[in-house]
């Protein structure tokens, strides 16, 4: 158990599974929606707003996370104003920030370490970033715990949301900035590239187990939680690969369910087929005999 | 929000139940204008029968009084208040014609009907004994309650449809719209539904349900609003629901006939029988007398 003895490691777990949990959260609305790329589009969108953040000497995730509101809106407007669907306007507005990002960074040159922002790496970041996350991560999870409710109902059924009087523009807004945030902070614990894992996996494994919305967010953040954190140890044997280390534990957890899930598994699909399969011959032999 | 305006509608007396619509016209983006000077008005304690062809702009007036289309000219009135400040004191439950959701979405049955009472939680929206009790009724009402543990998508059409008019029941609204309920129900549902509309009726509620069902209207609603683009009627049943208007209101559209007095039967009674269907459930006239109120769903 050589790592644990280094404060940098349990710095490093901590803060990962406090990014893991609360991705996870947003992982389950995102995932129902269809809107899992928004995770990679954010992740992409964001390079500009780093790019300009360090040309004009701003802290990185400042950008970033105006980056991310940039984009969101930006989708919800398009939205809104066309007849545009999601996949669309979500491949159209990230390439056209991601695009903006390089010919910045080709522009003006910066110290800015590429393979930073793809891979990120929790187990090398400076003390006030981790911070930083770790402030990001709990404030969106203290959001998100109330507004769940409202935002699961807006979500299944808009109309019933807004004849209940509940603000669903407000609500949407709200819950794109926190995406945003997340997406800035996912970043540094597992890169640009992967952060679209940790909002979709959790969700998407939780959905195999469960019908019951609550329980599908409370395993969700348990398994993002979870991954996160040992994802992290782990990661410290293999050199500082977390974001490849964490996205395999989830991806392996994701294939357990889709094998064993109680009702939504292969295993459970086959074994009912093959109950009726069963029952049918029973009652042929029953009506031979 | 200040302390006196919580204390203000704590002490604001229950308004009776009421809507008015003046003048209300609708037009879409499209520029299609598909409701044009409508009026009427409404009080506690009704049932009132939306009536109209497809396209007459039956929905058209739903939304309009749920405030998800904005009039182009005109207002709708709920219990005297402005469309916005009625829909967030929760004074209105709405059954929209098709429900726009995500079947897939991981709620139960009785998750779905526990929504409807969001609006009288706080704003952590967690259930007291009360609203749960409130749930359990609604479920039994529409006799949905052996599939409350089903996830939303495995039912089927009739059933949603069920679950969501438990969800409105469960909303206790002392406003209920109900955009075609009974399209796909069966009849039994119907009739358990209606008698539930007649009792929310005696404790002063509202409703305003648009139905192609002419048959069961003069059964259940005390006044009717005829529908063509504009209000082209309304009032109590007796004065409004006439053959006259009927036909003003479907022109050429309806199934109607009429069988003569002496071909029908050789006796007597002269008057002749006029047979109006718009759906699968005929309105029958016996002479030109108000319609008969059918005795079968009626308790002796
Ligand atoms: N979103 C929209 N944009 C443009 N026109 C619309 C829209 N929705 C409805 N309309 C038009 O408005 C008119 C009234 O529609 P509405 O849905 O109110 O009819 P309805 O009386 O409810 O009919 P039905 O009996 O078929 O339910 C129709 O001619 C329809 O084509
Ligand atoms: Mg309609």
């Amino acid at each position: 158990m050589v790592p644990l003895g280094y404060e940098y490691m349990w710095k490093a777990m901590w803060v990962s599974a406090l990014v893991g949990a609360v991705c996870a959260f947003l992982s389950a609305y995102l995932m129902l929606k269809g809107w899992s790329l928004m995770g990679d589009a954010l992740g992409h969108s964001i390079v500009p707003g780093v790019a300009a953040a360090y040309i004009i000497g701003a802290p990185f995730a400042v950008g970033a996370f105006f980056a991310g509101i940039l984009a969101s809106l930006g989708m919800a407007f398009v939205k809104q104003h066309s007849r545009l669907r999601e996949d669309a306007i979500i491949g159209l507005v990230f390439t056209t920030l991601f695009a903006l990002g390089l010919l910045m960074a080709s522009l003006w040159p910066t110290s800015v370490s590429i393979q930073t922002i793809v891979l990120g790496n929790i187990l090398a970041i400076p003390d006030e970033d981790a911070t930083q996350v770790a402030v990001i991560a709990v404030v969106s999870f203290a959001v998100m715990a109330f507004i769940w409710k409202d935002l699961m109902v807006t979500f299944f059924d808009e109309t019933h949301a807004k004849s209940i009087g509940i603000n669903t523009r407000l609500l949407k807004i709200v819950f794109f900035t926190l995406l945003s945030a997340c997406t800035v902070a996912a970043l540094q614990t597992v890169g640009a590239c992967l952060v679209i894992a940790m909002v979709v996996t959790p969700g998407a494994t939780a959905y195999l187990l469960t019908d019951r919305f609550g329980l599908l967010v409370l395993i969700a953040i348990a398994f993002g939680a979870l991954t996160s954190f040992v994802g992290a140890y782990l990661s410290y044997f293999v050199d500082g690969a977390t974001g490849g280390v964490i996205v395999t534990l989830q991806t392996v957890l994701f294939l357990i369910a889709f094998y064993f899930a109680p009702k939504h598994g292969v295993l459970a699909a086959r074994r009912k087929r093959q109950a009726v399969v069963e029952a049918a011959a029973e009652t042929r032999a029953g009506a031979a005999a | 929000m200040g302390a006196l305006d919580l204390l203000s509608r704590d002490e604001a007396p229950v308004r009776e139940a009421s809507i008015t619509v003046r003048d209300l016209s609708v037009t879409y983006p499209n520029g299609f204008t598909a409701v044009r000077d409508a009026s009427f008005s409404l009080g506690p304690g009704t049932i009132c029968a939306l009536v109209g062809v497809n396209g007459s702009g039956k929905s058209t007036i739903f939304k309009a009084i749920m405030g998800f289309v904005k009039p182009s000219a005109g207002e709708v009135r709920l219990c005297g208040l402005p469309v916005d400040q009625a829909v967030g004191d929760n004074i209105v439950a709405y059954v929209p014609q098709s429900e726009d959701v995500d079947w897939n979405f991981p709620v139960l049955v009785e998750t779905v009907v526990m929504m409807g009472r969001y609006g009288h939680m706080n704003f952590l929206r967690v259930p007291s004994r009360t609203d749960r009790r409130k749930v359990d009724e609604a479920l039994e009402r529409v006799g949905m309650s052996a599939y409350r543990k089903r996830q939303i998508g495995e039912l089927s059409g009739g059933q949603k449809k069920r679950v969501f008019l438990a969800r409105a029941l469960a909303q206790e609204g002392r406003i209920i719209l109900l955009d075609e309920p009974f399209t796909g129900i069966d009849v039994t549902t119907e009739a358990a539904i209606i008698d539930l509309l007649r009792d929310l009726r005696a404790s002063g509620h509202l409703m305003l349900v648009s139905t192609h069902n002419l048959g069961t209207v003069p059964d259940y609603c005390d006044q009717v609003v005829l529908l063509n683009r504009t209000v082209l009627a309304a009032g109590p049943t007796e004065k409004v629901f006439t053959p006259k208007n009927l036909e003003r209101t479907f022109g050429g559209v309806l199934r109607n006939f009429e069988l003569g007095g002496r071909e029908l039967h050789d006796d007597d009674d002269a008057r002749k029988v006029t047979v109006i269907t718009d759906d699968e459930r005929p309105l029958v006239f016996y002479g030109d007398a108000p319609p008969q109120k059918h005795d079968r769903d009626r308790p002796e």
